[in-house]
């Protein structure tokens, strides 16, 4: 009977190479002996032969990354097992998705145990310092794993401790980090560190960050089981903080209240005193002030801000949008989402100077309904158009522009009352109760949202056009 | 006052540090220190290298830099009016006590979290300093969580998200109205515009310059939030429209959901109750089903009677009894959607059986294999071998899964 025998360092390696040479000559896996080290072969074995060169056979990537973890099991079944299912991957390669097919089910706990010891051992290691000859500083560490797997470990520590020279004692296999180089040397029993002060504080800070009210020791233990115990420095202190724990609870319940330091209320009073908002420079801050506190429906509660108007006070144009998009709710500033710099490029091809015009919405906050990561826009209704014309006429009183460019239904309703029929009514003055003209138009919104090309081209065209004519009226009546 | 000696100031500043329920060092860029030019690494999944015995892991080093503070929040241990002992880190401390407890290979990072103290803005100045000097002057490659100040200069928050993997601002409550009550110096709309503004700047970061150069990365983990539950009167119905706005809003990588825990030295304006850990952990289960499960807010809140989640059985069983119309499941064919909506089956199950279902018809036993929860699983499910029959439509089914009523303890 073949048998292999594997070396104690890079392990999985070699148990690669001999997989395949052994499926090259087509052995079947209950003629195959498998064990790692020198140890004294088995009996009835053959000496092993030697390998030829690995077959063509390839595996899915899968099966590669499942040996290369499990090779490091201590169970010594595990390289049969690992060549058993090899080879039934022969047979059809879908064994492998096949996540209810029972050895692979066995394979696949030993990957789990091998991989939750990697994830404790980076865990739970702790290093000591110890006396350095050279600049670098040096520490070091005892560490007892379930499996094998101080070898794969190691370029971890590597790239997670590289400016300080480290050594890491195992029953198994000794790694030494000195230099930047990683050395691997036998096992040995556990070697006697120095005292480290550090130690103390970190268990200060074990004892401290510790909740007494939300005692759990369950969930503690099924996470930090007690055998890695002995090498923490700070599980000494475990016992202790069970023991008073629900005491240290019970006497912060029934503590009375006490009295307020001296210093608080004056603390308190001047801290009042700097938050109290400053008068404002003029109308306009006054205004958005003002507004921030805005709770005249229910927008304020899920949007972030309300977003004003802005641009020169002596503005000849107003342009009035529906409402601030999720960019403009974030920014808390008008126009600049998408749409935004939509209209931006088309006002400048359109000959109308976007930099003196104040540019608004109907509605100050921004209506959505979050799906998952992202927020979708919602139409403002009726109720909260009307309750934010409040804030839409105090910005046209301030402002009194001679012509209002009202883009989309809700603008157009905001402003002449009607807000039906805006792809009739586009193109058209109309005015404002008080007799401002107000030019009607469509909002840049929906040329992002046209599906078809050619109505795009169509209302983006009609839109520049609108733009323009704007532009014309405002130098005409100057 | 004598200066307490460094051993004192840790106790006290983490003892202060603790109600921020957030430890998590996962999802930040790639960095390692290899070519021997600095210390620390970070690869994707964080590792939590303690266990307090509260079943807490212990990730990071997570200290305030000082606990005195002049906002007077009801809920805080390190409110302006409590008699708490007070200290206050150097930089230096922090700096120190980070590398070295990273080099002994006890956390991944650091945490910091501060009172505020004379201004925001000096405080966060502060904490920013911290951050750059673990990063400049250490070439510190482990990971940085940093609390920031809302009313801060905006060019402290964007030198903080150059150094820090993480930015987090606490919500802290669930509605605007708790936040007056309870944190009367909090401003609930600056809190928002701060988190809109590290979506901003995160957004920015990641776009590529004319010339295709990328600007420097911001908080590459991303930001987090946390809101106490049991300290005011909102039920689970508005925490959770609460933080799937947040999401929604901000691209929150998470939102902490944190038991009112009693603190020494209480208000009475805020008398102390044993900590809802049940709440707390039924609202960590319905954030899941609304991220990672498709489910919808008014779904979870519609399986609720009076607002509140059931503390007897997880969310997504509870939506399956009032929605027992759309099963049993048949496992061998339903879509994901609906294979994730059965209680005991997880997005890993559900993974599982998509695989396996093309090339061969599921059983019972195949699914325990898989890592169902049967249990739960049976009487939603046919498959190849059992059918639940009269089961998922049984009056005593939601018993089956209910722990027995118990004594109520007198706390």
């Amino acid at each position: 009977m073949p048998t292999v025998a594997l070396p104690t360092r890079d392990t999985a390696r070699a148990w690669r190479d001999a997989a395949r040479g052994l499926l090259a000559q087509d052995i079947p896996p209950d003629r195959v002996l498998w064990h790692r080290g020198d140890r004294a072969a088995d009996l009835f074995a053959e000496p092993p032969e030697p390998m030829p060169a690995g077959g063509a056979m390839t595996v899915p990537k899968s099966f590669v990354e499942l040996a290369e973890t499990v090779c490091w099991h201590s169970d010594p079944e595990r390289f049969a097992r690992l060549y058993a299912l090899l080879w039934r991957l022969r047979e059809s390669r879908a064994r492998m998705t096949d996540t209810a097919d029972p050895a692979l089910s066995r394979l696949r706990e030993m990957e789990k145990s091998v991989r939750r010891d990697k994830h404790k051992m980076k865990a739970f290691l702790r290093f000591r310092e110890i006396d350095a000859s050279g600049p670098r500083r040096r520490f070091a560490a005892w560490f007892e794993p379930a499996h094998f797997i101080a070898e794969p470990l190691a370029p971890f520590f590597a790239r997670r401790f590289g400016d300080m020279d480290w050594i890491i004692v195992t029953p198994d296999l000794t790694l030494r980090f000195t230099g930047g180089e990683i050395a691997f040397e036998d096992g040995q029993s556990r070697p006697p560190l120095p005292d480290d002060a550090t130690e103390e504080l970190w268990t200060t800070y074990f004892r401290n960050i510790f909740n007494p009210a939300r005692l759990k020791v369950k969930a503690m233990q099924a996470e930090m089981p007690r055998k890695y115990w002995k090498n923490l420095p700070e599980a000494a202190a475990i016992p202790d903080m069970i023991a008073t724990a629900e005491e240290r609870a019970r006497r912060m319940q029934a503590a009375a209240p006490t009295l307020a330091p001296a210093r608080a209320a004056r603390i308190t009073e001047r801290l009042r005193m700097d938050q109290q908002t400053p008068p404002p420079a003029d109308d306009l801050d006054a205004l958005h002030r003002q507004a921030a506190g805005c709770e005249r429906c229910a927008l304020y509660r899920d949007a972030t801000q309300v977003v004003m108007g802005e641009g020169p006070r002596d503005a000849p144009l107003m342009v009035v949008g529906e409402q601030p998009g999720d960019q403009e709710d974030l920014a808390g500033r008008p126009f600049v989402g998408p749409a935004g710099q939509l209209f931006d490029r088309i006002a400048e091809e359109a000959g109308l100077d976007r930099s003196r015009a104040f540019v608004t919405n109907a509605v100050k906050h921004f209506k959505f309904t979050p799906r998952g990561k992202r927020r979708i826009h919602q139409k403002p209704d009726a109720g909260e158009v009307s309750a934010c014309r409040w804030w839409l006429d105090a910005e046209r009183e301030l402002i009194r522009p001679r012509l209002i460019l009202a883009m989309g239904a809700t603008a157009a309703g905001a402003l002449t009352g009607r807000a039906e029929g805006i792809m009739k009514r586009r193109g058209t003055f109309e005015a404002t109760g008080d007799g401002t003209p107000v030019l009607l138009t469509l909002h840049p919104s929906y040329l992002l949202r046209v599906p078809n090309e050619q109505a795009k081209a169509a209302a983006t065209r009609d839109f520049r056009g609108d733009l323009a004519l704007a532009a014309d009226w405002l130098r005409d009546t100057a | 006052m004598s200066k307490p000696p460094l051993q004192e100031k840790l106790a006290i500043l983490s003892d202060a540090a603790k109600y921020d329920a957030s430890c998590a060092s996962s999802g930040t860029s790639r960095r390692h220190s290899r070519k021997g030019d600095g210390l620390g690494s970070t690869e994707g999944s964080g590792i939590c290298h303690a266990y307090a015995p509260d079943g807490r892991c212990i990730s990071l080093l997570k200290i305030l830099l000082t606990n005195f503070c002049i906002y007077d929040c009801a809920y805080c241990v390190n409110r302006v009016s409590s008699n708490v002992r007070r200290a206050r880190f150097t930089v230096d401390e922090v700096v120190t006590l980070t590398l070295e407890f990273y080099r002994r290979n006890y956390i991944e990072g650091l945490f910091l979290s501060s009172g505020i103290v004379k201004s925001p803005d000096e405080t966060m100045g502060e904490m920013v300093e911290i951050a750059r000097k673990l990063r400049q002057e250490h070439n510190f490659r482990g990971y940085i969580h940093l609390k920031t100040i809302p009313d801060a200069d905006p060019a402290l928050i964007e030198a903080a998200g150059l150094h820090a993997d993480r930015l987090s601002i606490n919500v802290e409550l669930p509605t605007d109205a708790s936040v007056a009550a309870f944190a009367p110096e909090k401003n609930p709309a600056t809190i928002r515009r701060a988190m809109a503004d590290v979506r901003l700047r995160k957004e920015y970061a990641g776009d590529r310059s004319h010339t295709g150069k990328r600007p420097p990365r911001f908080a590459p983990a991303g930001q987090s939030t946390q809101m106490i539950v049991g300290a005011d009167g909102a039920d689970d119905a508005t925490i959770l429209h609460q933080s799937t706005r947040l999401y929604g809003s901000y691209g929150l990588k998470r939102v902490y959901y944190s038991a009112f825990s009693p603190i020494p030295d209480a208000t009475d304006k805020l008398p102390l109750i044993r900590p809802p850990l049940e709440r707390e952990h039924r609202l960590y289960q319905a954030d899941w089903l609304l991220r990672f499960y498709g489910f919808a807010l008014d779904e979870i809140t519609g399986a609720t009677r009076d607002g509140n989640l059931d503390l007897a059985i997880d969310p997504k069983l509870a939506w399956a009894l009032t929605n027992r119309a759309q099963f049993p499941v048949d496992v061998n064919r339903a879509s994901r959607e609906m294979l994730l909506r059965v209680p005991g089956f997880g997005v890993k199950t559900v993974n599982r059986i998509l695989t396996t279902r093309r090339h061969r018809t599921l059983s019972y036993e195949d699914l325990v294999r898989m890592g169902a929860s049967m249990k739960k699983a049976r009487a939603f499910v046919v498959l190849r071998g059992w059918t639940p029959g009269a089961l998922t439509d049984s009056a005593d089914l939601r018993a089956r899964f209910a722990p027995p009523p118990e004594q109520l303890a007198l706390f």
